[in-house]
């Protein structure tokens, strides 16, 4: 398996006045094409930062990572930029997509700062393409205050397909969601690693962890756990289960 | 980022907020409209002028009797006599290029005519007079070489004289009392309207300057001597001539102060256009501060955009845009806001000079080149006032900008 990213004694230093903060001391990782990772620890464990230095938002102080086979702990601001826009999609916590904006110029927005267009097809049939994949395509012109939030985060998901990302990065994807909803955004990122989507996920819910196939726990800056997931949740059976006991409740009242 | 795409985000990101788009604009449009209006109040008063200037007549020169100093006191310009006929007589003969000549006296009296009269002012002058002033006769015909030699007692009257002294008839042929002297009236002149100097034009009576030298005036000196040069650029020359010709008669040593004065009408358009021409840049001066001042509303509402919109500028980073991307973004917003208050500064620029024209009856002149400048100006102000604040955007780090609440 080819691998996606590879963390070599990754350190981060953030100089806060007087004071340095190591947020992330020496992390060496591994994920291969076709993973689903959960990165889990408490706040304040550098997840965070994590994310930020494998998404290409900051760069680290120290180490070497390789994103797809590409060297971008030394990159430029710009380079940065058009690393994000070519090999990453991004999926936030509280969806951030574009306001007043139809859902499909969302999805088109990646696209828009591609610097070498594929030829193929238009903007609009792949933004289409990518709604579809996340089960939203008669939803393209809603704008995201007529979505609900399952489906405004569908939007986001779709917004980082776009481009055919080497990885898929979620920061917390389900925090701003019920508990049905997170387990139908989990489905549809169990559909795209099915189909050999990469994905990292940052979460500090383990029950939303059990649906990924490999967990990464940080703690004070360093890895303290790596271990495949024993008991992984399918979300399919998962919502059968839920609506089951939603019957149940229904008929006891 | 495909320009289009770029432009179409900006005219989105500026629909959103029509009513803050507007007034920023109002700024641009009101500096860009009292540019053009107030250029336009300019050129149209500096024509205008020109006009004036130009009913004077082609290549005049206007020779006047000289300031003399008797025992120490210097008379005025025009006051006292130094030229005679025999001057003009002299430079119709002896200078070359002479086209049209006319010795000039003036003297007011009250005119009766029946029942009615009316103080005005005698000009005495010969028959090339009308060619010289570019005048011309609505009625009857002017007085001839004849008449001046003989100092015939005949006239040609200004339009508003002839209207208060001949409210219902036609004047031509009936006859007028100056000083109680019988005067039979020839012609009626065009109407020629007020001078630049103030002064009604028409409110004359013309008459050959013999007749107002001996019957009127009772001198036997000349005011002035018009002379028409037959082409522009014989015009210093003649005046030259002239001078010397004048100094010799007048035996006048070298070194002396000469005892006339030239002046020519294209000194006066000069002084004259000058003056309006600084008054224009003095207009315009003070309309590019409220260009000025609308350029520091959009600077002021792209800052406050910028803020607002962090969080968007930290989602377009992180999908990939560049820093220059984020910062043509917002470039061009402020262009478009101030190119399209620009354009509608235009409209109320040129409807602004129009109304000034209808209300205020002043001329107004809008250029093609005074629109260009303005419009220009305001997207040179748009890209100005809109760096910093789009710099400012395109410096966000990523990841403090999709962290802003």
């Amino acid at each position: 398996m080819n691998t996606v990213i590879q963390l070599q004694d990754i350190h981060k230093t953030y100089r806060t006045g007087e004071v340095d903060v190591h947020a992330v001391r020496g992390v060496s990782l591994e994920i291969a094409q076709g993973e689903f990772v959960a990165l889990m620890g408490a706040s304040g464990s550098g997840k965070s930062t994590m994310m930020n230095i494998i998404g290409c938002l900051d760069r680290p102080t120290g180490g070497k990572y390789s994103l797809d086979g590409i060297d971008v702990s030394k990159l430029s601001r710009d380079e940065l930029a058009d690393i994000r826009n070519q090999k990453l999609g991004f999926v936030f916590q509280g969806f951030n997509l574009l306001a007043r904006t139809s859902a499909l110029e969302n999805v088109e927005l990646p696209m828009l700062y591609t610097r070498q267009r594929p030829a193929g097809a238009s903007l609009r049939e792949r933004a289409l393409k990518a709604l579809d994949t996340v089960g939203l395509g008669d939803r393209a012109g809603h704008k995201p205050n007529q979505l609900s939030g399952g489906q405004q985060q569908r939007v986001a998901i779709a917004r980082a397909l776009s481009n055919d990302p080497a990885l898929l990065l979620a920061d917390e994807p389900t925090g701003n969601l019920d508990t049905r909803t997170s387990v139908d955004i989990m489905g549809v990122f169990q559909k795209l690693n099915d189909q050999g989507m990469t994905i990292v996920m940052v979460t500090h819910e383990l029950d939303i962890a059990q649906y990924t196939k490999r967990m990464v726990v940080m703690r004070d800056g360093k890895v303290v756990g790596d271990t495949p997931v024993a008991n992984r949740l399918i979300a399919a059976n998962e919502l059968r289960r839920l609506q089951e006991e939603q019957k149940a409740v229904q008929l006891a009242d | 980022m495909r320009y289009l795409v770029i432009l179409k985000v900006a005219f989105r990101a500026l629909r959103r907020n029509k009513l803050r788009t507007a007034l920023t604009m109002l700024g641009i449009i009101i500096g860009v409209g009292a540019v053009i209006a107030m250029v336009g109040i300019g050129n149209g008063a500096k024509a205008q002028v020109e006009a004036r200037i130009a009913a004077l007549g082609q290549n005049v020169i206007m020779v006047f009797s000289g300031s003399i100093n008797r025992g120490g006191v210097h008379s005025g310009f025009g006051g006292a006599g130094t030229l005679t006929v025999e001057d003009a007589a002299a430079i119709a003969r002896d200078v070359p290029g002479v086209a049209a000549i006319s010795p000039e006296v003036r003297t007011g009296a009250q005119i009766m005519a029946g029942n009615n009269n009316w103080s005005t002012s005698i000009m005495g002058e010969s028959p090339d007079y009308l060619t010289i002033r570019q005048w011309d006769l609505t009625d009857g015909t002017m007085f001839t070489e004849a008449d001046v030699r003989a100092a015939a007692k005949v006239c040609v009257l200004g339009k508003t004289t002839a209207d208060k002294l001949f409210p219902e008839d036609d004047p031509v042929g009936k006859n007028i009392r100056i000083k109680n002297v019988p005067v039979k009236v020839l012609g009626v002149l065009r109407s020629k309207g007020v001078s630049m100097f103030g002064s009604d034009q028409d409110d004359t009576v013309l008459v050959p300057y013999t007749t107002a030298m001996k019957r009127f005036a009772g001198v036997n000196m000349l005011r002035s001597i018009n002379v028409q040069a037959a082409t522009p650029e014989q015009m210093a020359e003649v005046q030259r001539n002239i001078t010397d010709l004048l100094r010799q008669r007048h035996r006048i040593q070298p070194g002396a102060d000469d005892d006339f004065m030239l002046r020519n009408q294209q000194e006066l358009s000069e002084a004259m256009t000058a003056t309006t021409e600084v008054m224009t840049a003095l207009l315009a001066a003070i309309a590019s501060v409220s260009l000025l001042v609308g350029g520091i509303g959009i600077m002021n509402i792209m800052l406050v955009s910028v803020t607002e919109r962090t969080r968007e500028i930290g989602i377009r980073m992180a999908v990939g845009a560049r820093g220059r991307d984020i910062l043509l973004q917002f470039l061009i917003e402020a262009v478009v806001l101030s190119s399209t208050g620009g354009l509608l500064g235009i409209v109320s620029g040129v409807g602004g000079a129009k109304l000034i024209t209808m209300i205020k009856e002043w001329p107004t002149l809008v250029s093609a080149n005074s629109i260009i400048i303005a419009f220009a100006f305001s997207a040179v102000v748009g890209v100005f006032f809109g760096f910093y604040p789009a710099r400012k955007a395109s410096q966000l780090d990523p990841i403090d900008a999709l962290r802003y609440e």
